[in-house]
């Protein structure tokens, strides 16, 4: 009987022999042939790979937007999909177990950066007033809480972000996906955001896979996931400490 | 839970609130056609309500006098008075025609009346009932006459000594009261050269104007330039008589069509009034179509205009029911907007309108449930559009 939601005590996320499949017989299309990860509780890694490698369908079927072909997706020491979906309520597994970063932060205009962070929890069911503080507290954890207050389209790039991230990051989800992140952002800013969602993942033991070309931040990983046609490589990376 | 509606109204008010407008000047307009029509039978009613009969006496086989023309002879009420029931009875005439003040005409309908009898106007606003036998007039406040204006009806002048308030037609025309003589006169009385010409016709005629016969051609003159006919008798009954029970002796034994109150307010109202009241809800299912089309078209590109942030609410977890109540919310609102402005435009256009516009509250109130629902209908699209985006939008291609 599938759950709804996540409950694991351990983090992190594993993927194995994940493939994923579009359209039948001769106009079939394997975007995705043998995905293999491991994120710990905690870990940043770096996904990398050319156009057209299966790097948007895999960031998809991560985030339980498409369903894979086959293969088994764990997070933590639950399995959320193994040939078909072991969650009934997708939704609620977008919403409380996955947290997005994308290329642009896609805060919701009408909200205020406060309400923009606190409508996830309130999605989930928790209090307005509740939702508020926790939204304040990332704010605080990310060093906007000063612009609180303010609409979306009153921050700077980096502060929309920084936001972004918060959002992401609210419901305390075990693992986070960061679409190209530091994509508009020139390199100190771009570095800032990795130092942050590193942080971020240490603080609230989140696996985050981030997928980037930005080759100012890939020395960055401890670890990269290459993608080419649709199979990940995995291989060392630099590690390199962000002043 | 925020309401998501709630905020992007207020973000983005001024589309919210010109577009309500614009829908507002709609509704107001689809309001007053609905009081116009409530004006209309509520005129018809007027006109019965103040006449002050209880039966109306016209030609056999005519639905007269407002509906068929209707001419019987002015001494049949002599033989009603005399019918068991029959308290008053009194000679009418009605002439829709332009009545001259100055250089300017007014449509009216001019009311021949016995000054005393039914048919007389129940109330004045201002100045006294016709009380002279000829030449005096009371005129509804809508020909915009005062008390002691001249007025000329054919070739006679008239002075008006009283006016009153809500006496018109069902077409919308005011009346102005006049003495029964007068309005005899007047529906027949032709022009000088007519008569000379008709007097010179009848004379040449051997049939009328024998030599062996003196005084014949007199009394065949005398007989064309006297109007011996009226369009109804307006009858009371006394009390403790049924309406339907004085009329059918006066059908049976005088042979004219007699309509009780009901009789005479389906016809003003089911037959009269039917046509115009069908184009008025032709017009009303138009503006409401109209309607529905602006909002759909507004509520649906303001949809389209967030596909990213629905797309962005749908990944993060957003049910589908939370973004379409946004929409629908979004569509009551500026319904909600657009009504109010509407009910104010409406009120402000009453009065300058040219007829009598009836604006009642039950029709408020069923107004404001009807764009309630064609909002809600109007909004179906967008979340159709909202509910077929992809979460998978806010991660790219």
């Amino acid at each position: 009987m599938p759950e709804n939601k996540v409950s694991s005590t351990t983090k992190g996320i594993r993927i194995e022999g994940l493939h994923k499949r579009y359209g039948k017989g001769d106009t079939a299309v394997d975007a995705l042939k043998d995905v293999n990860m491991e994120v710990a509780a905690g870990e940043v890694v770096g996904l990398v790979g050319p156009s057209g490698s299966g790097k948007s369908t895999l960031l998809k079927c991560l985030g339980a937007v498409i369903e894979p072909s086959g293969g088994r997706m764990t997070i933590g020491d639950q399995t959320i999909y193994d040939k078909g979906w072991k969650i009934k309520d997708i939704r609620a597994l977008r919403r409380d177990s996955i947290g997005f970063v994308f290329q642009a932060p896609y805060l919701i205009p009408f909200l205020d950066v406060t309400d923009n962070i606190a409508l996830l929890p309130m999605l989930a069911g928790v209090a307005n007033a509740k939702s508020r503080a926790l939204a304040v507290a990332m704010l605080q954890a990310l060093d906007v809480a000063h612009r609180a207050k303010a609409m979306p389209s009153q921050l700077s790039g980096g502060e929309q972000q920084r936001v972004a991230i918060a959002r992401a990051l609210v419901n305390r989800p075990p693992v986070v996906l960061a679409d190209e992140p530091t994509a508009p952002l020139d390199s100190t800013r771009a570095l800032a955001v990795i130092r942050i969602l590193g942080q971020m993942a240490r603080q609230y033991e989140t696996a985050i896979i981030v997928v980037t070309h930005d080759e100012k931040i890939i020395p960055t990983f401890k670890r990269i996931y290459h993608i080419r046609d649709g199979v990940t490589y995995e291989e060392a990376g630099e590690g390199r400490e962000i002043g | 839970m925020i309401s998501l509606a709630g905020r992007d109204i207020l973000k983005s008010w001024n589309k919210f609130v010109f577009t309500g407008i614009g829908l507002g000047l709609l509704i107001g307009v689809t309001f007053s056609m609905a009081g116009v029509y409530r004006g209309m039978v509520d005129d018809a009613k007027a006109l019965l309500n103040n006449s002050g009969a209880d039966l109306w006496v016209v030609q056999k086989e005519t639905m007269g006098p407002y509906a068929e023309s209707s001419s019987i002879y002015d001494d049949v009420y002599r033989g009603l008075l005399g019918m068991a029931g029959v308290a008053r009875a009194a000679n009418i005439t009605y002439l829709t025609m332009q009545v001259r003040h100055g250089l300017r005409d007014v449509r009216s309908m001019v009311v021949g009346i016995l000054p005393g009898g039914p048919g007389e106007p129940g109330y004045l606003v201002a100045g006294r009932l016709i009380t002279r036998g000829h030449y005096e007039a009371v005129a509804d406040i809508a020909t915009k006459f005062k008390l002691g204006d001249r007025i000329q009806i054919r070739r006679n002048e008239y002075t008006v000594v009283g006016l009153t308030r809500r006496m018109v037609s069902s077409g919308g025309d005011p009346m102005v009261f006049i003495p029964l003589k007068d309005a005899q006169e007047a529906q027949f009385l032709k022009d000088n050269d007519a008569i000379v010409g008709q007097r010179q016709r009848t004379a040449e005629n051997p049939g009328l104007n024998r030599p062996g016969v003196p005084g014949l051609l007199d009394a065949v003159l005398a007989s064309q330039s006297h109007n011996p006919y009226v369009n109804a008798v307006l009858v009371q009954i006394k009390e403790g008589y049924a309406p339907e029970d004085v009329a059918e002796p006066i059908r049976r034994w005088k042979h004219l069509q007699v309509h009780t109150r009901a009789q005479m307010e389906e016809i003003l109202i089911s037959k009269m009034i039917a046509t115009s009241a069908k184009q008025i809800g032709m017009f009303l299912v138009i503006l409401a179509i109209v309607s529905a089309a602006i909002v759909a078209f507004i509520i649906y590109t303001l949809t389209l205009g967030k596909i990213r942030e629905i797309a962005v609410l749908k990944l993060i977890g957003t049910r589908n029911r939370t973004i379409a109540a946004m929409i629908m919310q979004q569509s009551i609102a500026l319904g909600i907007i657009g009504f109010v402005v509407g009910k104010i435009v409406a009120t402000f256009l009453v009065p300058i309108f040219p007829r009598y516009v009836l604006l009642l509250p039950e029709d408020t109130v069923r107004g404001f449930f009807v764009v309630v629902i064609i909002c809600i209908a109007a909004s179906f699209l967008a979340i159709r559009a909202a509910l077929k985006i992809d979460p998978a939008e806010a991660i790219g291609a």
